[in-house]
């Protein structure tokens, strides 16, 4: 295993919401080509702990430090697929492209992601599965160095699940960092963050 | 930037047109309005002609305020504001897109009903063109002050309420300008002066606008 300089390097974070404490002191740093599966109860504190580590919420004491510009890095897919329904598939992803500045064929990455035929059908007429289906096309897209991916697996039928945890490892052996909040376990290599009642432990 | 800022424009715009209820709502609300106030107060010429900028503006103001309240909604409920937060574009161009884009399909509509309204509430027919112009300069303001105030609600479930009473105090500049336009203009006097202040509110809204917008979104998404 090559070691790399961290590219994200948290310290001593600890989040309290509601009067409740999240999580506590929690220190790790992550490098370019590992994946991170961060598991916890419900209620503990993952969706949070992402949108922390992408600039989203700002309530939270300790460090937070990425080692190079995050926003152009950056995919991030948030507990909402970020899908509007009065849109069609390809036009929804067309426009995260633009945004992000994400370059790459968008039927491709459509029909990878299994909507093939279903391009131009408004996203509110698809199921959920298939929703999550047009953010997770993004994957497909050009590369982007660092995937932040909250619950990715919700709602995906077991051969997209297969494909997804392909994919997922496709892109950390490629030398994405790659984030993500689920009980799915890709990989042996995967570590694994655990948020609970006891206080986070890597 | 220019490939953001058009594909945003295109996307809000598709947005609006496949919603057209959010569309025809604040237009249909601004006509019902102001008709109604010939059959609650009387319909005499003299008495309508006095009360019509008043009225006529305060609608408008309403109907602007109305139309704003799910500017950000469900672009907050489906994940989108996220995106657009977490993108590495500046908030301040996908938020420009949207405030024009909204404009252009509930403001612009107002301002081109308006002078049919005035003539409908006995207003000279010499006046209307000025009260068309100070509703169009009047209505982009209203939309980027209320925005706003929807930006910094957007978290908030019944956000309604506190809306107005962030926004209403902002748009009263813009309706004494606004209805006083059209009374200078009927009583014969120039109205240069007054429509040079709505345009510099309007130059004030409009640089500093977008950038609170932004903003706001990024409080709301905070916590």
């Amino acid at each position: 295993m090559i070691i790399t300089a961290p590219r994200l390097t948290v310290r001593r974070l600890s989040c309290e919401r509601d009067d409740r404490m999240l999580f506590r002191d929690l220190s790790f740093s992550a490098g370019d080509g590992e994946i991170w599966q961060i598991t916890g109860a419900n209620g503990a504190g993952k969706t949070t702990l992402l949108r922390i580590l992408v600039g989203l919420h700002g309530f939270y004491d300790g460090e937070v430090l990425w080692h190079q510009p995050l926003a152009p890095s950056l995919l991030y897919l948030g507990h909402q697929p970020g899908v509007r329904e009065e849109l069609s598939a390809r036009e929804n992803l067309r426009y995260s492209q633009a945004l992000c500045g994400q370059g790459g064929d968008p039927d491709a990455a459509l029909e990878a992601v299994g909507l093939y035929g279903f391009e131009d059908v408004p996203a509110g007429r698809l199921s959920a599965g298939q929703k999550r289906r047009i953010a997770l096309a993004r994957l497909w897209l050009d590369h982007k160095p660092v995937w932040v991916l909250d619950e990715p697996f919700t709602a995906i039928d077991q051969d997209g699940v297969a494909r997804l945890d392909a994919r997922l490892r496709e892109a950390a052996a490629a030398g994405t960092l790659v984030l993500y909040t689920s009980h799915h376990q890709v990989g042996e290599n995967a570590r694994r963050l655990h948020l609970g009642a006891a206080g986070a432990r890597p | 930037m220019s490939g953001v800022w058009g594909a945003a424009l295109r996307r809000e715009l598709t947005l609006i047109w496949r919603a057209p209820a959010d569309m025809v709502q604040p237009l249909f609300f601004f006509v019902v309005v102001v008709s109604l106030f010939p059959l609650g107060l009387s319909p005499k010429p003299a008495l309508l002609a006095l009360v019509a900028p008043g009225a006529i503006w305060v609608a408008a103001l309403l109907a602007v305020m109305l139309s704003l309240d799910g500017l950000f909604r469900r672009d907050q409920e489906s994940g989108a504001l996220d995106q657009m937060l977490t993108s590495p574009v500046v908030s301040v161009v996908p938020v420009a897109a949207k405030l024009l884009a909204h404009w252009l399909l509930t403001g612009l509509p107002l301002a081109l009903m308006a002078p049919l309204l005035g003539y409908m509430m006995q207003l000279p027919v010499a006046v209307l063109d000025t009260l068309m112009i100070s509703v169009l300069l009047g209505t982009p303001t209203l939309t980027v002050v209320g925005a706003i105030g929807a930006a910094l609600t957007v978290g908030l479930n019944r956000g309604g309420i506190l809306l107005a009473v962030l926004v209403l105090p902002l748009y009263i500049p813009v309706l004494v300008f606004g209805a006083g336009v059209v009374r200078t203009a009927q009583d014969g006097l120039p109205t240069d002066g007054l429509l040079a202040v709505l345009g510099a509110i309007l130059a004030l809204a409009l640089s500093l606008g977008p950038v609170a917008v932004a903003l706001g979104l990024r409080i709301s998404a905070g916590d």
